[in-house]
């Protein structure tokens, strides 16, 4: 996916690079406010269920969030080396962070899952596997989280879609023109970092 | 139409001139399209036609309320009459007409920018919104939703029998539509004007879109994740709603009016914008305060949002809450107070036009000011008590969302008709058709006020029959309303083919969009213009006293 | 200091954060936890907004776009929270 020519309304490429950095900045805050409406709900839980909303957090694998956390923040780190190195010039090395930033997201995907499959097999899946859930607020606060994680999966997978598109199949960006797109691109991928940023404490360390 | 149109030269058939109407034939140069004004079209017809259905709905529910027993529809069926005609109206009609249509036919041509900014992404909005118009139809058809706009729960997650996932659904899929194109505006405004186009020297009509489209991008996801939830909530049996469950009921009517609030002001600016344009153009005279109207729009914007409490002082909200929503209900009545001002002091002294466009734009101001002042009884939480869910919160909104919208809308439609299909329209039926509507209007809602003032509790088709005067007098005006709002179809469509052709400028108005051809041609601009001075230069031939030299020619470039 | 060397660096202090966020939650420290928990993933998100997503290169007008969602998103808890503590 190379950058795209010049379009109508604009008569400068740069000024077009501004105006696509814009609308990706503004399309990411609207997802932010989409994920706003899980923490406004997940707060009032926490407002009016105080305690059992810390026993049910404190039941969650703080350690697996912990290590996702790790590997998001890694990932996004690549992302943003990779940028640089499209930007130096250096197409080889930014191919290769990418690739590795694509294999912590879905290492990502991949804790995720295990995580889910753990909490299947303990019983606090809401409907489906809910023999330690009995109704109230522990069960709102696993339907909370599966909420929020889940749509978090899919903006995950939105981004690795998208990160996979960098590099495949024409292989990295390699002109510093074709750097605006995996810039958008980046910026996508910082904020499913940023989502996880909150959504690691409000779920996992309240104590 | 005017002595203004005499000044325009005009050439004798629309088929000499090369349009954006002629660039290309055949519905897939118009499926396909990615320029702005037929996109603005597309919308024109699609929205028009919702209008229709949601008004039809409208008339369903004057009629069944011309006695007050359940003689035309079922308690199930007006149930579903009035969420239909709430639904369509407001994500179909309301929050898409004006800045879909006029934002979008107009801002480039206002800004002098060849189209928007993500054109491909215009077009994407217009098919997600008919995906979620489409679907809300397909509902309509297998049996329709009871549950009214609000989706207000425990009702909707969990009693309701009527198909409430798929109209969530609809109502989910078009907010994509709104955040798309809100984003397309404020990256259009930001970074395609042309060269001298300054923030201070933009259309009040851009600043109000452009405050609009800032309510476009950050309230609609809330509305999208609300609704998401309450699907969970009626397959899944969750709870987060439920109070039985733990959840918190007035959780949803928090999240659901943090976006449905402002939504108000995405209805209500953009028309906002239209009545400076067609106030200015009427009085011939320059804008009084321009600034303190472009910033008044962005106030409304921002304290807009910090208001959605007010419809929950009798839900269970704290009073404390309620307290500091009352008070900043009754703030954000400051800077829409502002915009009357500076509109009436824009027209004292001027040289008043009472064409049709100036009579809607009157009409706006009227109606306006009475939904205004009766949004600020409502903020007052003594007086809410008394008067919420009746038939004064109704009137209320309606002042507000048609009285002053939609009046706004066929203003606009009236003002900018000649630019967009390049005909002239009967300026005698214009104004029949406003004070039709004016009429017809005040007469369908003024004795709803009353209604609601008496106890008349809103939603209920079988009531007391000391009610029924005023609401056979309300229906009555309904059908004037209705003729009002028909009559435009007519002699509008007649214009396309017997119109006289306009010329570029017939209302004789400044801005850039009155520079270029009736229609405008496929990119807008020869050449992009260079701005040098700010909107509303008038009078427009002579050189006012206080201007610099040479700037008056810019604007005509 | 270079580009990468500055990518390295902000990452130790990501993970620095991180390691520090989870040791909070296990102080006895009672309602203050919340406030340090989110002051520090204010932090990270700061650390994440300025040097990856680069606003600290851009001007007024972006760095506002980045920051419009969380400022919108606080009007929202703000006055959620005064009726949810209130009530």
């Amino acid at each position: 996916m190379s950058e795209r020519a010049l379009h109508d309304p604009f008569t400068r490429l740069d000024r077009q690079r501004e105006a696509d950095r814009l609308g990706m900045l503004l399309f990411l805050g609207s997802e932010v406010m989409l994920f706003g409406g899980l923490f406004a709900a997940a707060m009032v839980l926490r407002l009016q269920h105080s305690h059992d909303y810390i026993a049910a957090s404190k039941e969650m694998h703080y350690w697996l969030g912990g290590i996702n956390t790790a590997v998001l923040l890694t990932s996004s780190a690549l992302v943003a080396g990779a940028l640089e190195a499209t930007r130096a010039g250096r197409a080889r090395l930014s191919g290769w962070l990418l690739g590795f930033a694509i294999a912590l997201g879905l290492a990502f995907l991949a804790i995720k899952g295990t995580e889910y499959a753990i909490e299947w097999r303990e019983g606090v899946v809401p409907r489906f596997s809910d023999a330690k859930l009995h109704g109230g607020p522990h069960e709102l606060f696993m339907v909370l989280y599966f909420c929020a994680t889940g749509l978090h999966a899919l903006h995950v997978t939105g981004g690795l879609t998208l990160l996979g598109m960098m590099i495949w199949p024409k292989g990295a960006a390699r002109a510093e023109r074709e750097a605006t797109t995996l810039g958008n691109v980046a910026l996508y991928w910082h904020l499913v970092d940023l989502i996880w940023i909150f959504l690691y404490p409000t779920l996992y360390l309240a104590r | 139409m005017s002595r203004r149109t005499s000044q325009d030269a005009i050439p004798d058939t629309r088929e000499e001139r090369a349009s954006y109407l002629n660039a290309g034939q055949g519905l897939g140069s118009w499926l396909l399209t990615h320029d702005h004004k037929r996109i603005a079209l597309l919308y024109l017809i699609s929205i028009t036609f919702f209008f229709a259905v949601a008004g039809c709905a409208a008339a369903l529910i004057r009629a069944d309320l011309l006695t007050p027993e359940a003689d035309l529809l079922s308690n199930e069926g007006y149930n579903r009459a009035f969420s239909l005609h709430g639904i369509i109206m407001v994500w179909f009609f309301l929050i898409p007409s004006i800045p879909n249509v006029f934002g979008n036919f107009l801002i480039p041509l206002m800004i002098g920018a060849r189209d928007v900014a993500f054109p491909r992404l215009n077009l994407a909005s217009w098919y997600i919104f008919m995906a979620g118009g489409l679907l809300t139809l397909a509902i309509v058809v297998m049996g329709g939703v009871d549950t009214g706009w609000t989706f207000y729960t425990p009702y909707s997650s969990t009693y309701s029998n009527a198909y409430v996932i798929g109209a969530l659904a609809a109502v989910f899929i078009s907010g994509f539509s709104s955040i798309l194109t809100g984003l397309n505006f404020i990256v259009t405004v930001h970074k395609c004007r042309a060269p001298g186009m300054t923030w201070g020297r933009l259309p009040l009509f851009v600043w109000s879109h452009y405050a609009t489209s800032v309510i476009f991008v950050l309230a609609t996801p809330v509305l999208s994740i609300t609704l998401l939830l309450v699907a969970l909530e009626r397959i899944f049996g969750v709870g987060i709603f439920d109070p039985a469950l733990g959840g918190d009921p007035l959780l949803f009517q928090h999240l659901f009016w943090f976006y449905s609030h402002p939504a108000v002001y995405i209805m209500v600016l953009p028309a906002m914008g239209v009545v400076t344009e067609l106030i200015t153009a009427a009085a011939h005279k320059r804008v009084f305060g321009y600034w303190f109207i472009a910033g008044s729009s962005i106030a409304i914007a921002v304290i807009g949002f910090l208001v959605w409490g007010h419809h929950m002082f009798v839900a269970g909200q704290s009073p404390y809450a309620s307290a500091v929503f009352s008070f900043l209900s009754i703030v954000v009545a400051v800077p829409s107070a502002i915009k009357v001002y500076n509109w009436t002091a824009t027209l004292h002294k001027g040289e008043i036009l009472l064409d049709g466009p100036f009579l809607f734009a009157l009409a706006f101001i009227g109606l306006f000011v009475v939904g205004g002042l009766t949004g600020l009884m409502l903020a007052m939480l003594a007086i809410d008590v008394h008067v919420h869910d009746t038939y004064f919160v109704v009137a209320h909104f309606h002042y507000i969302m048609v009285g002053g919208t939609v009046s706004a809308f066929f203003g606009a439609l009236h003002y900018w008709w000649p630019k967009i299909t390049g005909r002239l329209h009967s300026d005698l039926w214009s104004r029949v058709s406003a004070i039709l509507i004016f009429g017809g209007f005040n007469m369908t809602f003024f004795p709803q006020f009353l209604l609601g003032y008496e106890g008349m509790p809103r939603r209920y088709h079988v009531y007391d029959p000391s009610f029924q005067v005023l609401n056979v007098m309300s229906s009555v005006g309904a059908s004037i309303l209705g003729l009002g709002y028909l009559l435009p179809l007519t002699y509008l469509l007649w214009s396309l083919r017997y119109g006289k052709p306009a010329g570029p400028n017939p209302w004789g108005a400044t801005g850039l969009e009155w520079s270029v051809a009736s229609p405008p041609p496929k990119h807008n601009f020869e050449t992009i213009p260079l701005v040098a001075t700010g909107p509303y230069r008038y009078p427009l031939e002579a050189d006012a006293p206080d201007e610099g030299e040479g700037e008056k020619e810019a604007e005509r470039v | 200091m270079t580009a990468s060397l500055r990518l390295v660096l902000v990452w130790a202090a990501l993970m620095g954060l991180l390691a520090l966020t989870i040791g909070a939650s296990f102080l006895p420290l009672g309602p203050v936890l919340p406030v340090i928990s989110y002051a520090i993933a204010a932090a990270k998100a700061g650390l994440v907004l300025w040097f990856f997503m680069e606003l600290r290169e851009e001007g007024g007008l972006a760095r506002l776009a980045g920051m419009a969602g969380f400022i919108w998103l606080a009007f929202l808890l703000t006055l959620l929270a005064a009726d949810l503590t209130t009530r």
